[in-house]
C-alpha cells in the first residue's frame, strides 16, 4: 500500500524527537524524572509501564500540553521546550489522547476537515465559505475511506459507538500529516473485536514517520514495536527490543507479572 | 449505519456526490426561508407605520443579539459583558454629536464600531486567558468599570442624566424625525442587513468553522495546531464591533444616550433574548428579539407591575424543555414531522 504522505524533511534514521533530562513535578510528586529519550525517523517505539508510571505526563511534556520542570525537548535538533502545543503541531508533532477529544456535535467528516483546514493554513480565512474548499473535503473523504469510515462520514461523532470514535480520534491526528506521532493507548476502551481496525490503521502509517505508542496490551506492543521503553515511577527502567524486554526478569517482576500478560 | 455510501463506491477523484461531502459543500447556500425575516421586516414597515420606533428598537436588539451570538453561540465565549460594547458604541456616537465633532450617522457608526472593537480587543487580551465562571465574572467587571467610569466622568458623559444631541440626516437627506420613525426604521434595517451579511459570511467561513471547533472542544483545537487564543480575540473584537454598531444605532435613533446602555441589565436582557431564540443559529437573534419585545410590550399592558413574571416562566420552560431555544424547538419539530412524512 502506498504511504499516505512522504517525508517532509531530512533522511531516515535521523533523530526526530529527543529529550534531555526531562523532568516534571507536581508538588512533591516526581511524575517524570530526568528522562533522556530519542525517537528516530521511522521508529516504531512502545512506551510501557504500570499505571501512574508517568507515561501520559511524558507525552504531555513532549507535546507541550505541560511545561517541564527541568530539561529540554528537541525536535530534529531544534529546542522546542518553550513552544506551545499548537506550534509543535505545526512543526509536525501530533498525538491522540487516551480519552477521546473530539468535536462531538459535528459530523465525522467535519472533524477531519477541521484538522486539514488547520494544517493547510486556511482556518483563519473569513470571507469565503468553508464548503468551497473541495480540496479539503476530498482529502478528508479519502482519508476516511482508507480508515473505512467513509460510510459513516455524515454521522455525528456523539452518535457513534466508542470504537468508531476512537478511530475518528486517530483520523484527526493522521490528517495533520505529522512527522512524529504519539499515540496514547489508541485502542483503549475498544472492544477487542474492533481493536484490530485501529491497529491495522497504525501499521499502515507511512514508514518514515516516527511513532511512539503507549499501550498496555503486550500482544499489541510485540506486534507493533521495534523498540520498547519501560517507564517506572517516572524514570526509564529498561529499554530494548521487545524480545529483550520480554526476557528481562526485573521488567517481568515490576510490570509484566503485575499486568498479567507476557 | 452503512446505509448510503456502501451502495455507492467512490473514486478517489470526486467525493462531491457523497452525502456527507454534499452537506458541507452546500451548507452555506441561501435557503428560501432565510428571506422570511427580511420580508416580514419590510411588511412591518407598511403594516405598522405608527410603531416604527418600536420596530427600530427591535431591529437594534436583533443586531445586539447577533453580536452576542457570534461570541457566545459560535465561539462559546461565556459573557455577561456585551453591554460594555453596546454602551461604548452609544457613547462614541453620543459624545461626538453632543460636542459637535461628528453628527453624520454612517461615519458615526464606523467610529462606534472602532471604539467598541478597541475595548473588545484590549479586554479580550486579558479576559480570554480565562474560561467559565472566571471569564463570566471578568466580563461583568469590564461592564461595571465602564459604567462607573461613565458615571464619574460626569463632566464629559453627562453622568446619570446622559446626553441629548441631534444627528445629521442620513446621506444628508433623510432626517431622523422623533414623531415619524420611518428613517430610523429603514436605516436600522439597512445596517442590520449589512451586519447580518457579514456575520453569515463569517460563520460559514473556515474561520467560523474553527470557532465552532473551539466551542465544541477547545483542547482538541490546541492539539490540531489551532492558534485558539488569537481566534478567540479576533472573534471577541468583531463581536464587540457589532455590539458597538447596535449601541451607536440606539444612540442615533433616540438622539439620547445614558448609563442604561452600559448596564448589567442590558447584558442580561440580550442574553435572555439569545437563549429564548436559540444561540449558535443566526436567526435565533431575530426570533428571540421579536418574542422578548412583543412579550414585554403586551405583558406590560396586562400586568404593568409583574410582567417579568410571565417572561420568567417562559424562560424556565425554555431552559427545561427547549435547550436550543424557540428556533431549536422548531428545528426538532420540523425534523420529526419531516421524518414522519418521509416514512409514510
Amino acid at each position: 500500500m502506498a504511504p499516505l504522505w512522504g517525508p517532509a524533511w531530512g533522511v531516515m534514521s535521523e533523530t526526530r524527537l529527543e529529550t534531555q533530562a526531562l523532568s516534571r513535578q507536581f508538588g512533591a510528586l516526581k511524575a517524570v524524572q530526568g528522562i533522556n529519550f530519542k525517537l528516530d525517523a521511522g521508529a516504531r517505539h512502545a512506551l510501557i509501564g504500570p499505571n501512574g508510571a508517568g507515561k501520559t505526563t511524558f507525552i504531555n511534556l513532549l507535546t507541550g500540553v505541560l511545561p517541564p520542570s527541568q530539561g529540554r525537548v528537541l525536535l530534529a535538533g531544534r529546542d522546542i521546550t518553550a513552544t506551545t502545543q499548537a506550534e509543535r503541531v505545526k512543526l509536525g508533532v501530533a498525538r491522540t489522547f487516551q480519552i477521546n477529544r473530539l468535536f462531538r456535535g459535528l459530523s465525522v467528516l467535519e472533524n477531519v476537515c477541521m484538522a486539514i483546514t488547520e494544517r493547510v493554513g486556511s482556518a483563519g480565512s473569513m470571507f469565503y465559505p468553508a464548503g468551497r474548499r473541495t480540496d479539503v473535503i476530498d482529502e478528508a473523504m479519502e482519508l476516511l475511506q482508507t480508515l473505512k469510515l467513509a460510510d459513516i462520514a455524515r454521522h455525528r461523532v456523539s452518535e457513534l459507538p466508542y470504537g468508531r470514535q476512537r478511530l475518528v480520534e486517530l483520523a484527526i491526528t493522521i490528517a495533520l500529516k505529522p512527522e512524529v506521532l504519539l499515540l496514547d493507548e489508541p485502542a483503549a476502551g475498544v472492544p477487542s473485536a474492533e481493536s484490530h481496525i485501529i491497529l491495522d490503521a497504525v501499521e499502515r502509517l507511512p514508514a518514515h514517520i516516527a511513532v511512539l505508542i503507549i499501550e498496555h496490551d503486550m500482544d499489541v506492543v510485540f506486534r507493533f514495536a521495534k523498540r520498547v521503553t519501560v517507564l517506572v515511577s517516572g524514570a526509564i527502567f529498561a529499554e530494548g527490543t521487545p524480545r529483550e524486554i520480554e526476557a528481562n526478569p526485573q521488567v517481568r517482576e515490576v510490570y509484566l507479572g503485575q499486568a498479567g500478560h507476557a | 449505519m452503512s446505509d448510503v455510501a456502501a451502495a455507492k463506491p467512490m473514486t478517489s477523484a470526486g467525493f462531491a456526490a457523497h452525502p456527507a461531502a454534499r452537506v458541507l459543500m452546500r451548507r452555506h447556500r441561501l435557503h428560501w426561508w432565510e428571506f422570511i425575516p427580511w420580508l416580514a421586516a419590510i411588511a412591518y414597515y407598511f403594516a405598522f407605520p405608527h410603531y416604527l420606533g418600536f420596530g427600530a428598537e427591535l431591529l437594534i436588539t436583533v443586531l445586539f443579539a447577533l453580536s452576542l451570538d457570534l461570541a457566545l453561540g459560535y465561539a462559546g465565549i461565556i459573557t455577561l459583558g456585551q453591554a460594555a460594547f453596546f454602551g461604548t458604541g452609544a457613547y462614541a456616537v453620543g459624545m461626538l454629536a453632543y460636542y459637535g465633532i461628528w453628527t453624520e450617522p454612517i461615519g458615526g457608526l464606523v467610529v462606534a464600531a472602532l471604539a467598541a472593537a478597541v475595548i473588545g480587543f484590549a479586554s479580550g487580551l486579558v479576559l480570554l486567558r480565562t474560561s467559565g465562571l472566571t471569564l463570566l465574572m471578568l466580563t461583568l467587571c469590564v461592564t461595571a468599570l465602564l459604567e462607573q467610569g461613565a458615571n464619574m466622568a460626569r463632566g464629559i458623559t453627562g453622568g446619570f442624566d446622559g446626553l441629548n444631541f441631534t444627528i445629521a440626516p442620513v446621506f444628508g437627506r433623510f432626517e431622523f424625525n422623533p414623531l415619524f420613525a420611518n428613517t430610523q426604521y429603514l436605516y436600522t434595517l439597512g445596517v442590520l442587513l449589512v451586519c447580518y451579511a457579514f456575520v453569515r459570511t463569517l460563520v460559514y467561513s473556515p474561520f467560523g468553522q474553527s470557532l465552532t471547533g473551539i466551542r465544541e472542544n477547545i483542547l482538541r483545537m490546541h492539539a490540531i495546531g489551532s492558534p485558539v487564543r488569537r481566534r478567540l480575540i479576533i472573534c471577541y473584537t468583531l463581536s464587540a464591533a457589532l455590539a458597538g454598531i447596535a449601541g451607536g444605532l440606539s444612540a442615533q435613533t433616540n438622539d439620547y444616550v445614558n448609563l442604561a446602555t452600559l448596564s448589567l441589565d442590558r447584558s442580561a436582557t440580550v442574553l435572555i433574548v439569545l437563549i429564548l431564540g436559540g444561540y449558535g443559529r443566526l436567526y435565533g437573534a431575530f426570533i428571540g428579539a421579536v418574542v422578548y419585545l412583543v412579550l414585554e410590550h403586551f405583558l406590560a399592558q396586562i400586568y404593568p407591575t409583574a410582567w417579568q413574571l410571565g417572561l420568567g416562566l417562559l424562560l424556565v420552560l425554555i431552559a427545561l424543555f427547549a435547550r436550543n431555544g424557540i428556533l431549536g424547538l422548531g428545528e426538532t419539530l420540523w425534523r420529526r414531522y419531516g421524518a414522519r412524512r418521509g416514512a409514510s
